[in-house]
């Protein structure tokens, strides 16, 4: 031990600190570049409708770079070392995202949406803010880990005491406001869930019968387990929401095979996540319903009712094609209700082509990556598990509503993060940048001199 | 613990590797599938995204495009549309296109690759193309002077430049505005349902879709097969037929409207329309040779596109004597279109040939560029210059002393040919009104314009029906204002 320790000793002493490059230029430059293509965008939009720039566009691009700005200068005072990349992909998607509901909205003169939007876009930038302000080290959040998951219960059964809207219970209408509390449970729930692991993965691994190849532990760690998957079909059957408790199942499979490495829990994942996905695909007739529609997404055109809003989805991607129409010139409206949330996407395949949603979905993949590299970099399984947890959940909610809308897989009702208008969506995708980016900070600030790599 | 982040990082990757394949999958592969479905509405909202391309009349447009600021923005608007509705048929957003709206709409719509100049990069981009616009081969004197002359009663008209088969005039009475089906509103919806209930058929193009037992103008048809087959050789040579004429096999008699025409010559049989003559005529040629004369001049061709279809116009080849005598005076199941009647004139006119009548001149960009001209129709020879010539003769006879004096033009030479067709059970219907006719003026080599006309006008008092009283005057209007007169 004391050979170890002078070793380590030793070497810190000879090498002079190392000095990781914080690259906050590199972020600052990013952001102006996702500033500038989210204005183009709208001013795009404008030149293809009316032939002139949108009389909006200063405001816009003013609105969306002082947000930006205010993210940036919080990140470089309080979190230095964070990863450039998380916030100025952050900003293009919401900026994007933001063109996008402002194209739509001039389809539709008496429903806009894009004023809401921006406003929501604030807060969740005041959130993010506030997080990177607040929170100094995110190895405290651990601490009030029954704290989370107690509030994320409560937010998701929440909606149950309100009235169904298009035939789902996720959300709380108040005062004119419509809020999702799934949303936020989500984030909650990846805090609790990489506390709880982290706590216990020894007890997960290590101990308990064995049956078969599988290593099962002990009911009193299994017990909790298996609570969270009840509550997940739980949420699923009494608020007939099918995206929130798949997404809710795989996060906690990938955290729970990150924290102990045994493949068998992914096998026991598979097996109960396709039982509960026969079962309620068989008796309840909306998940039906939408697994029909997969499966035939042509059944209602056939049955001379027209197209359902999943064909009209397809109708629009493959009126894409691999150039797009050019933003503003599609016809992605024709898909009806929910264009701009839940079927954002289809307005981005018609009018940005294959090739932008080719872009689209590499964003998102730098974004997890980023996630999941500095999860790798840090040595505490807690922000490895919070990290892991929080990209897999964007990687999650992506591959399900955009596997949905393009007939991947059943559609649910889910947003894109940061794309799709919705307030709740928008403020906890922040939420969820301002987590990565703590612990990013803290994962690339251990290596300069303060701790031996 | 880093491994397993790894692991989820690939399948991540998985994912993501899964939704780009099925993009590319409904973007790409099968792209074509959803685009072509009838569901999606993309194709019909590019459609009428943009001005259709225009029809024209010598240099004017008569079609226009009328924008309603809807989802299917673009509207077609017609002027003069009941004049040239035979011509233009309609394109509606509702009902569809017909006629030249029709045939032509790749053109007009812009779909058309031959208005592209770079097809490939058109096909990558998948930008709408520039619509084209078609100039037809009307004569608008003419197609006015033959809506003039129906004056709204039931009957068609066709003129054809017989040494080209460019139409110069397709009139078809009663008519309609094609602009009242364009939409697709309440109102599209109840002018079409009014339009399809009327008795008076004023959709049904009568020029070129309808039939009519041809009456004596098919007598030029039995004539020039009887001299081509040299059953007559002397125009002025006394023919072997009596009156009343016994028809084969039957006891059946059959009579003139007028005297003298008992073993009448052939010249003063076509002059006075006699049926006995021309019945016996017909059965003297005899079934095959008759047959053959009437395809060469297009009967029995349902092949015929203007470029729309032309009902095929009939001259039934099985047939007994009795049945032959009675169809060689166009009776029988002997029947004709307006355009085909005026398709035999113009042979006559051009010395025995026949070009296939069209209607579109050429096909232009916006700009007017030509992108495609009419081409070369076929020509083909329906009888021998000798008899065109001999038929020129009788035709001009009928006209300067027989029973079509009313067609008759100063300054010019004109040949016609009348015509009073029985129809109904019994004869009972009010007969047709026939006349079939060409004209030259003084000053040219050769035929202008051949023209037919048909008045089915049930109103009029049937003494007066004939094809010399109401319908020669409607051909002399056509002919004069072709001609310039």
């Amino acid at each position: 031990m004391t050979k170890g320790g002078t070793t380590v000793a030793a070497a810190q002493a000879r090498a002079p600190a190392v000095r990781l490059p914080r690259r906050r230029g590199i972020e600052l430059s990013l952001i102006v570049l996702a500033v500038l293509l989210s204005v183009s965008g709208y001013c795009a939009v404008g030149v293809a409708r009316t032939g002139t720039v949108p009389p909006g566009a200063a405001g816009y691009g003013a609105g969306l770079g002082v947000l930006a700005l205010l993210a940036h200068l919080v990140v470089r005072v309080r979190a230095p070392y964070a990863d450039p990349l998380f916030l100025p992909i952050a900003v293009l998607l919401n900026g994007l995202g933001l063109v996008l509901i402002y194209r739509l909205d001039l389809e539709t003169p008496h429903d806009q949406a894009a004023p809401a939007q921006l406003v929501w876009s604030t807060l969740g930038v005041g959130l993010f803010i506030a997080v990177v302000l607040v929170l100094r080290d995110h190895r405290v959040l651990q601490r009030y880990s029954y704290v989370w998951v107690a509030s994320a219960l409560g937010l998701l059964v929440l909606p149950i005491l309100f009235p169904a809207v298009n035939g789902a219970r996720i959300w709380l209408r108040l005062a004119g406001f419509s809020i999702q509390p799934g949303e936020f449970a989500k984030v909650l729930l990846a805090v609790f869930f990489a506390a709880y692991l982290a706590a216990n993965r020894n007890a997960l691994a290590y101990t308990g019968r064995r049956l078969w190849v599988l290593q099962f532990p002990t009911g009193r760690v299994l017990g909790p387990i298996v609570t969270i998957w009840l509550l997940s079909v739980g949420v699923l059957v009494l608020e007939r929401d099918l995206g929130t408790s798949l997404l809710f199942f795989g996060l906690f499979v990938v955290v729970l095979y990150v924290a102990t490495g045994r493949t068998g829990w992914i096998a026991v994942g598979l097996v109960l996540a396709v039982l509960g996905a026969v079962a309620v695909g068989r008796l309840e007739p909306h998940v039906n319903q939408r697994i029909e529609d997969w499966l035939h997404p042509f059944r209602t055109i056939e049955a001379g009712q027209g197209p359902n809003q999943l064909s009209q989805s397809l109708f629009a991607f493959a009126a894409g094609g691999v150039l797009g129409t050019g933003l503003g010139l599609g016809h992605s409206i024709l898909i009806g209700f929910a264009t701009k949330s839940d079927f954002i996407l289809a307005t981005a395949g018609e009018e940005l082509g294959l090739t932008g949603l080719a872009a689209i979905f590499l964003l998102y993949a730098l974004l997890v990556e980023r996630g999941y590299r500095a999860g790798r970099a840090l040595r505490e399984p807690f922000g490895r598990l919070l990290a892991v947890g929080l990209a897999s959940l964007l990687a999650l909610q992506v591959f399900v509503i955009a596997g949905g809308v393009t007939g991947l897989i059943p559609l649910t009702g889910m947003a894109m993060p940061f794309l799709a208008q919705g307030g709740s969506s928008v403020v906890t995708n922040w939420a969820i940048v301002a987590l990565l980016i703590r612990v990013s900070d803290s994962a690339r600030s251990q290596y300069d001199g303060r701790e031996a790599p | 613990m880093a491994r397993y982040i790894r692991h989820a990082c690939a399948f991540c990757a998985l994912l993501l590797a899964a939704l780009l394949v099925n993009a590319a999958r409904v973007q790409v592969v099968q792209s074509r599938l959803y685009d072509d479905s009838p569901a999606n509405r993309r194709g019909a909202i590019a459609r009428y995204g943009r001005p259709r391309g225009d029809i024209l009349v010598g240099d004017e447009p008569v079609t226009g495009s009328v924008d309603t600021g809807e989802q299917l923005r673009y509207e077609r608007s017609y002027k003069d549309g009941p004049l040239y509705a035979p011509v233009t048929g309609f394109a509606s957003q509702s009902y569809g296109t017909t006629f030249l709206e029709h045939t032509g709409d790749g053109v007009l719509s812009g779909t058309d690759p031959m208005l592209t100049p770079l097809p490939l990069w058109s096909g990558v981009t998948r930008g709408p193309g520039r619509v084209g616009n078609l100039v037809t081969t009307l004569h608008r004197g003419a197609q006015q002077a033959a809506y003039r002359g129906l004056a709204g009663r039931k009957g068609a008209v066709a003129a054809i430049e017989p040494e080209t088969g460019r139409i110069l005039a397709l009139v078809s009475s009663p008519s309609y505005d094609p602009g009242e089906l364009s939409g697709n509103g309440e109102a599209v919806a109840s002018a079409w349902a009014r339009l399809n209930h009327d008795p008076e058929k004023p959709m049904l193009n009568r020029a070129v879709r309808q039939t009519y037992p041809p009456g004596s103008t098919f007598k030029v048809v039995t004539a020039a097969a009887a001299l081509d087959a040299g059953v007559v050789t002397d125009l002025d040579a006394h023919t072997d037929s009596p009156d009343p004429y016994r028809l084969p096999g039957t006891t059946t008699r059959l009579t003139n409207e007028g005297d003298g025409c008992d073993d009448a010559s052939l010249r003063s049989a076509f002059e006075w329309s006699c049926n006995t003559v021309f019945a016996k005529l017909g059965v003297d040629v005899g079934a095959k040779n008759m047959a053959a004369t009437a395809a060469a001049f297009g009967f029995n061709d349902a092949g015929l596109r203007i470029p729309f279809a032309v009902a095929p116009s009939t001259f039934d080849t099985r047939v007994d004597r009795a049945q032959l005598a009675l169809s060689s005076i166009g009776q029988y199941n002997t029947r004709a279109t307006p355009l085909q009647m005026a398709m035999v004139s113009a042979a006559v006119a051009n010395g025995g040939q026949l070009r296939t009548p069209y209607l579109v001149e050429r096909t232009t960009r916006h700009g007017g560029e030509t992108v495609a001209g009419s081409g070369a129709h076929p020509l083909r020879q329906v009888m021998s210059p000798a008899t065109a010539a001999r038929l020129k003769e009788l035709m001009t006879d009928v006209v300067r002393e027989g029973t079509g004096r009313r067609a008759a033009l100063r300054g010019a030479l004109v040949g016609g040919k009348t015509g009073t067709a029985q129809h109904g059970v019994g004869n009972s219907g009010a007969p047709y009104a026939w006349f079939v006719s060409w004209a030259q003026a003084d000053d040219s080599p050769q035929p202008q314009v051949a023209v037919a006309v048909v008045v089915e006008d049930a109103s009029a008092n049937r003494g007066e029906i004939s094809g010399g009283g109401v319908a020669a005057p409607i051909a002399r209007g056509v002919m004069r204002a072709v001609l310039g007169l």
